[in-house]
């Protein structure tokens, strides 16, 4: 790969996704570009750049940024954001919503644990209200991410790390050396492709969004973008869950943190005044 | 509680050497003081001794297996004290609830890593 090359690689993910990737960084570029380039016929990254050079292909344009978008992803990730979800946000939305559904965005799902996840917790909640409909939502803008998702099929090493083995027994079926989701969680999840840089107004409201390990991945005027627009789907009492490490207060108003919930936020109802 | 205070032991139960060698390793890493077993007959005999925090615990042995000693354990007085995660070639969900109903808290498919026995000890309430 030539400076140039790497230049085009990094120009592209950051006008297509918002993506900030170091250029320093040959050895992220080359494990993510190297397969692509193969799985497309090239006989190398740099062939495939003088072809992008050449032909500004959309189909292959999109396929780098996609490549160059996947995050790390598993099930139950850190833990306590599902555990805030299981014990209070889930059941104080239940009591509020009444028969309403109360709709949950996994805005960056990967290959879909998260979005999984959210799924398995709804499905063996107990003690909400009769009634109470959970949809869940899961998207990413890498369509082989989504594929996968759907198809709900995960290796032995995948549903090793984070996942209690009584959930692998409860909600998986064995197939050969993988696991799949029962039908039943499986059919929990609507997926769809989504561009989080691009106008999220088409998604309609939802009652929290996990919004993870995405907006660190992002250049700077994109964070605040993307925070800025998941604000405008959310209600006033609804919730955004970042990352570990990742904040909105430092990149904009729209959000106001919970105090005491790493990660947790609100609408900050001032913001929403100087909108209006 | 006061327990909670000292260095958690685990007792490292497999026939192979290597296993128990790599096994060590991670475990030692997140903070666990190991002892070893070979078999199930060796690891009743360790428990006798001196009940472990956690018991990492392979399936097939020679001598005494790991489901018939953990029937054991859970029978001897202090026995129901250890977190056990299981750890095999195993794989079939008959096989994992097997393990999880004669009192296994988790369970580890092989071939595992360092981030699968940390995300599965953490499962099983041990770091």
């Amino acid at each position: 790969m030539s400076p140039q090359d790497i230049e085009l690689f990094v120009a592209l993910a950051r006008a297509r996704a918002g993506l900030k990737i170091d250029p320093a960084k040959t050895y992220l570029l080359e494990s993510r570009l190297g397969p692509l380039a193969r799985r497309e016929n090239f006989a190398g990254i740099s062939e495939m750049a003088a072809a992008l050079r050449a032909l500004r292909e959309e189909k292959l344009i999109w396929a780098v940024v996609e490549a160059l978008a996947q995050g790390e992803t598993g099930f139950f990730r850190d833990r306590t954001p599902f555990t805030t979800f299981r014990r209070e946000l889930l059941p104080t939305l239940a009591r509020l919503r009444g028969g309403e559904p109360i709709r949950v965005w996994s805005c960056a799902c990967g290959a879909g644990q998260e979005a999984y996840s959210l799924a398995m917790i709804a499905e063996d909640a107990e003690g909400l209200p009769p009634g109470t409909q959970v949809e869940i939502y899961g998207s990413d803008i890498s369509e082989r991410s989504l594929e996968k998702a759907q198809a709900g099929l995960y290796t032995q090493f995948e549903v090793q790390r984070g996942l209690p083995i009584r959930q692998l027994l409860a909600h998986f079926e064995k197939v050969e050396d993988n696991w799949r989701l029962t039908p039943r969680i499986r059919q929990r999840v609507r997926w769809r492709r989504v561009n989080l840089i691009s106008d999220l107004t088409i998604m309609g409201r939802f009652d929290v969004i996990f919004c993870r390990n995405v907006l660190s991945l992002m250049d700077a005027p994109y964070r605040r973008r993307v925070l800025e627009s998941v604000a405008a789907l959310l209600p006033p009492d609804g919730l955004l869950i970042l990352g570990e490490g990742e904040t909105a207060e430092s990149i904009t108003d729209a959000f106001r943190p919970v105090t005491g919930r790493p990660g947790l936020y609100v609408r900050n109802p001032a913001y929403r005044a100087a909108a209006a | 509680m006061e327990r909670s205070e000292a260095v958690k032991t685990c007792l490292v139960v497999d026939d192979s050497r290597v296993i128990r060698k790599v096994a060590r390793r991670i475990l030692e890493d997140i903070g666990f003081e190991i002892a070893e077993a070979a078999d199930g007959m060796e690891a009743l005999a360790w428990c006798r001794a001196a009940m472990p925090d956690a018991i990492l615990l392979d399936w097939n042995m020679p001598v005494m297996n790991g489901i018939d000693f953990l029937r054991l354990l859970r029978a001897e007085p202090g026995g129901e004290a250890p977190r056990v995660v299981f750890c095999s070639v195993e794989t079939e969900p008959d096989r994992i609830r097997e393990a999880l109903d004669a009192g296994a808290c988790e369970y580890i498919m092989k071939p595992f890593d360092g981030d699968i026995i940390g995300a599965k000890f953490a499962e099983a309430g041990l770091v």
